[in-house]
């Protein structure tokens, strides 16, 4: 005990002094999880040159474009000091939070919501940032939050809301499904930075109250979608259509699915946004029950690579942050997927790094990039951590 | 350990146990999943794959060419036209409104066509084409296509549709086309095709499965919207097969200008039964049958006296009058109740009981055997004739000659006409008397012939054959049965009655007093052999007859039918005619001399020599 806890002493005296060095963090980069990202958008790749008709042109090239260009800031995140980034956490939440301000008032409708801003030449979805920047803030709170602190209710207000404002501001999109999201990976991160299980209960009641009434709010859209959802047949060729195609499609795969390029489904238009949300169904139907679990299986390392890194932190700030994108990326790949298997209502969340689209690869890119630095600085210290 | 880390430790402890709960959540979520995944691909897989397969392959028919009707000498009677016309595409053209607007400019459109265009495009998915016009003029089409960049959407296609060159002469004959109902499409999946048609009449109608073919089938892969992406296979159909009839479309128009309004004849090869010409006036184009008949037209053609649309040949029904009376001199000769020598004799009138039955001759023929009742056509004579024979006994001779039977032309809706019988009229509760007999002997009475069945008999008595009257000669180019005399069997009468008929029949004509003295043939076709046959509509009174009334004096619907059966030569028969004039007055003065006519083109038509088409060589040509 006393000789671990002295190599520790040492270590940490050590990298005091290097007070990590470029290069010994660039060692340091956990260049196995980036080989294992590689392979997840090489997945995608695959999936999107098939989804455009066999021409890279078409959808796989920018794919390949922006992950690339993610990873160069995944990288470059990583090697940025985690308490920068832990000091840097609650200016970056309130930014989130004046984005989704901003798509409110100036963001582009698209599909009867308003969910996207022009940045430059990319559109940005802040929802999607607002899940980061999210995780970021409260890790930081709850890395301040001591024993006697986390028993006073008092004190998990201020986090409660900085749940609640962003979640509140999707939904006012309207955009449920990121909406929920959001509102989950916050509450897991409140579990995981202790909070009562009763807390849980009470809230838990508080939502079994609320939910009635907040489908008596709900737009048409979204109520369709739980309708359908639990009836896809009612409505074959309106709504539960795409639910309907994505099943046959799924199920037409078999166990070594139609190969490369053969998925009549998706080829033949019968798959609906098949680039997108149900870019899972096209790799399915292609590929087989092999293929799509095989796909799962990769994506599931992502996620416990994250949850390591979340038990290997020797900071609060750390785990919290690993353990909520971890939480977040788990969110992406459940929904989505349980989505296209008409397991839950359809709702317009993409598979992370497969899926083609920007936003989504760059905020999941710029987690990455968060986890990254979180596992380069797993040990160090926070020595303001308690002011 | 100092309390901070302490703390740090325990915090981390409880971080450390929650992060594993979640963990396990997660792991078990993603274990749902695979679960998910499992069940959807493997275990329901193969209904999947079907529903997949149902998703992707279209198989749509393809519609094979009709055949065509053709002449005895191969001229298309009924045939395909190219159908120019201007189909729409919503999806190109956008504003469908709009666009028809500007077509009506070029090409104008009534209202109600562009309102059916627009809800077509409305009910229709908008990449399938809608029909603009049908039938476009060479010059409207080079309008379109010069117009073409004011008109997105608009293209012009061909497609074909049914033509009939001889228009009104071959209406009743060749049929006409038109969609098929409800009804018709059942088993055949070819008769859903959009612009399909069927035979609804006619040839038409009759060989509508052969003409029609069957359909072949394509196996199209589509997508989501129906679009086609590739062909997969194809199973080529069977194009219809052309059918040749007996008919000589030259004759036939020849044999129609000479036949006035309410006018029918029969000219059938006497040896075979084909039917070489059958015209009835008035008749109708069946090519307006193609773009649709309006209700306009429908009702001016159904509200005439004279339909266009009936074909009298086969479905008007008249007394046979005098033309009957060698059916009844065959079944008197038959059941042996005279002999041909045997003479009656005619007073001009004819008393059975209270009843007194006239002759046409006022002061009567004196004393005739049969060839003389025959040529003088003595209706005391038949009357006599038909008392000793019995009415069941002239209908048996009568069903022999083809009369009141079925006669099986390939003509739908043919009629059997009526022979009456004694069981027919019990059948009715009445009795029959002797009375009526002695009417029926001179083909008055019940009686509801048709003229094919009279030119049927014609044709028996000429040959001693079983003819019937057929159409059909070939079949996708083959000949079928039924063409050659040898096809048909003998009647079974003596050739001493049917020659004692023949020659009464040459005595009407070619002798002094015979009652169609006006039915001789020119010099050079050889001899005809006839009988006339007068039919009343009206009853005439006794008043009438005493005031000495005239037929010329009657409204021209209620004078008596004109009938006239024929054939020639008389040494050889080869053709049959019968001709009937409505109202015509009288058989010897308007049918005899039409017969004649029809007979003398017939007999030119087919006379062997340069120009003229060779009946007996095409008859030679056959196997």
């Amino acid at each position: 005990m006393i000789l671990r806890e002295h190599a520790v002493y040492e270590r940490r005296l050590l990298m005091r002094q290097h007070s990590f060095g470029v290069l010994e963090k660039l060692w340091q980069i956990p260049w196995l999880f980036v080989l294992l990202l590689c392979a997840v958008a090489a997945v995608g790749y695959v999936a999107l040159y098939s989804a455009g008709g066999g021409v890279p042109e078409a959808y796989a090239s920018k794919h390949a474009l922006r992950f690339g260009f993610g990873l160069v800031l995944m990288l470059s995140l990583s090697l940025v000091d985690i308490r920068v980034i832990a000091r840097l956490a609650w200016p970056a939440y309130a930014g989130g939070v004046a984005l989704l301000v901003l798509v409110l008032l100036h963001g582009n409708v698209g599909k009867g919501a308003q969910r996207w801003i022009d940045v430059g030449p990319i559109q940005l979805q802040p929802s999607e940032l607002m899940k980061i920047v999210l995780v970021l803030g409260l890790a930081a709170w709850f890395h301040r939050a001591s024993w006697e602190r986390m028993g006073n209710p008092l004190f998990l207000i201020p986090p409660a809301l900085a749940v609640l404002v962003p979640v509140g501001l999707i939904l006012k999109q309207p955009n449920l499904g990121t909406a929920l999201i959001t509102g989950m990976v916050g509450a897991a991160m409140f579990w995981a930075a202790g909070v009562r299980w009763w807390k849980f209960a009470i809230l838990a009641a508080g939502v079994g109250f609320a939910a009635p009434i907040a489908y008596e709010r709900l737009h048409d859209y979204q109520r369709a979608r739980i309708t359908t959802f639990l009836d896809p047949e009612s409505d074959p060729l309106g709504a539960g259509y795409n639910i309907i195609q994505s099943k046959i499609a799924l199920g037409s795969g078999g166990m070594w699915g139609k190969g490369f390029l053969q998925g009549t489904q998706g080829h033949l238009n019968f798959l609906p946004e098949k680039q997108t949300d149900f870019i899972f169904t096209m790799i399915a139907e292609e590929f087989g029950l092999v293929g799509a679990l095989g796909t799962l299986g990769l994506l599931a390392l992502v996620i416990a690579f994250a949850m390591l890194v979340a038990l290997r932190c020797r900071h609060q700030f750390g785990r919290l942050l690993a353990l909520g994108l971890g939480m977040n990326f788990f969110l992406y790949v459940f929904v989505n997927i349980a989505m296209v298997t008409g397991s839950i209502p359809v709702g317009g969340v993409p598979l992370p790094l497969i899926s083609h689209g920007g936003s989504a690869m760059l905020t999941v890119m710029l987690g990455f990039g968060l986890l990254g630095s979180a596992y380069v600085h797993r040990d160090a210290e926070f020595a303001a951590a308690r002011e | 350990m100092s309390a901070a880390r302490k703390e740090e430790e325990a915090r981390r402890s409880i971080f450390t146990r929650r992060a594993l709960v979640l963990g396990a959540v997660q792991l078990g979520a993603l274990g749902f999943l695979g679960y998910r995944l499992n069940k959807l691909q493997v275990e329901e897989g193969e209904r999947y794959a079907t529903l997949a397969e149902e998703n992707r392959i279209s198989a749509r028919l393809l519609a094979p060419p009709r055949g065509r009707v053709l002449d005895r000498e191969g001229r298309v009677i009924a045939g395909s036209q190219l159908n120019w016309r201007a189909l729409i595409v919503a999806e190109h053209a956008r504003d469908v409104p709009a666009v028809l607007e500007t077509f009506t400019k070029i090409v104008p459109l009534a209202d109600h066509e562009r309102a059916r265009i627009e809800r077509d495009v409305r009910r229709r998915r908008r990449f399938i084409p809608v029909t603009v016009r049908e039938f476009l003029s060479w010059d409207e089409m080079a309008r379109i296509e010069m117009n073409a960049p004011d008109l997105p959407g608009v293209s012009v296609d061909v497609g074909t549709t049914r033509e009939y060159p001889e228009r009104e002469h071959l209406a009743h004959i060749v049929g006409y086309v038109a969609p098929p109902a409800e009804a018709d499409i059942g088993d055949d999946p070819l008769l859903e095709l959009p612009g399909i048609r069927v035979g609804r009449a006619g040839i038409e109608r009759f060989h509508d499965r052969t003409l029609r073919g069957r359909a072949g089938a394509i196996r199209l892969e589509v997508n989501a919207v129906g679009r086609v992406i590739r062909e997969l296979d194809r199973r080529e159909g069977q194009p219809g097969q052309d059918v040749g009839i007996s008919i000589d479309a030259e004759l036939q128009r020849a044999v129609r200008a000479r036949c006035e309004e309410g006018t029918s004849a029969v000219v059938l090869d006497a040896r075979t039964g084909e039917v070489l010409a059958m015209a009835t006036q008035p008749s109708f184009d069946p090519n307006v049958f193609n773009a649709g008949v309006s209700s306009a037209q429908w009702r001016q053609w159904t509200s005439r006296r004279q339909t266009p649309l009936i074909n009298k040949t086969t479905n008007g029904l008249y007394a046979p009058g005098s033309t009957f009376k060698m059916v009844v001199g065959l079944a008197a000769l038959e059941a042996r109740v005279c002999t041909p020598g045997e003479r009656v004799s005619c007073p001009g009138y004819y008393d059975l009981g209270d009843t007194r039955f006239h002759c046409h001759a006022r002061y009567g023929h004196g004393s005739l055997d049969m060839r003389g009742g025959l040529k003088y056509s003595c209706d005391c004579y038949f009357y006599e004739m038909a008392k000793r024979t019995g009415i069941d006994r002239i209908a048996a001779m009568a069903n022999r000659l083809g009369l009141g039977v079925d006669l099986e032309i390939e003509l739908p809706g043919t009629r059997k006409g009526l022979v009456p019988t004694r069981a027919w009229r019990q059948a009715q509760g009445k009795p029959w008397n002797l009375g009526d007999t002695v009417v029926h002997g001179i083909g008055q009475g019940f009686y509801q012939l048709t003229p094919l069945s009279l030119a049927t008999m014609t044709a028996r008595l000429a040959t001693g054959r079983a003819v019937q009257p057929h159409l059909t000669r070939t079949v996708g180019g083959r000949p079928v049965r039924g063409t050659r005399p040898e096809d048909w069997p003998s009647l079974g009468l003596p050739e001493r009655d049917l020659r004692l008929m023949r020659e009464a029949m040459w005595a009407v004509v070619n002798e002094e007093g015979g009652t169609a003295r006006t039915a001789r043939l020119p010099g050079g076709l050889g001899q005809l052999a006839g009988k006339t046959g007068t039919t009343q509509v009206r009853r005439v009174s006794r008043e009438q007859r005493e005031r000495g009334f005239r037929v010329e004096a009657m409204p021209r619907e209620w004078r008596p039918h004109a009938l006239f059966v024929a054939f020639a030569p008389y040494d050889n028969p080869q053709y049959a005619v019968m001709v009937i004039v409505e109202h015509g007055t009288s058989g010897s003065g308007a049918a005899a001399p039409l017969g004649r006519d029809i007979m003398a083109d017939t007999i030119n038509r087919f006379r062997q020599g340069p120009g003229g088409a060779r009946l007996a060589e095409a008859r030679g040509a056959r196997p």
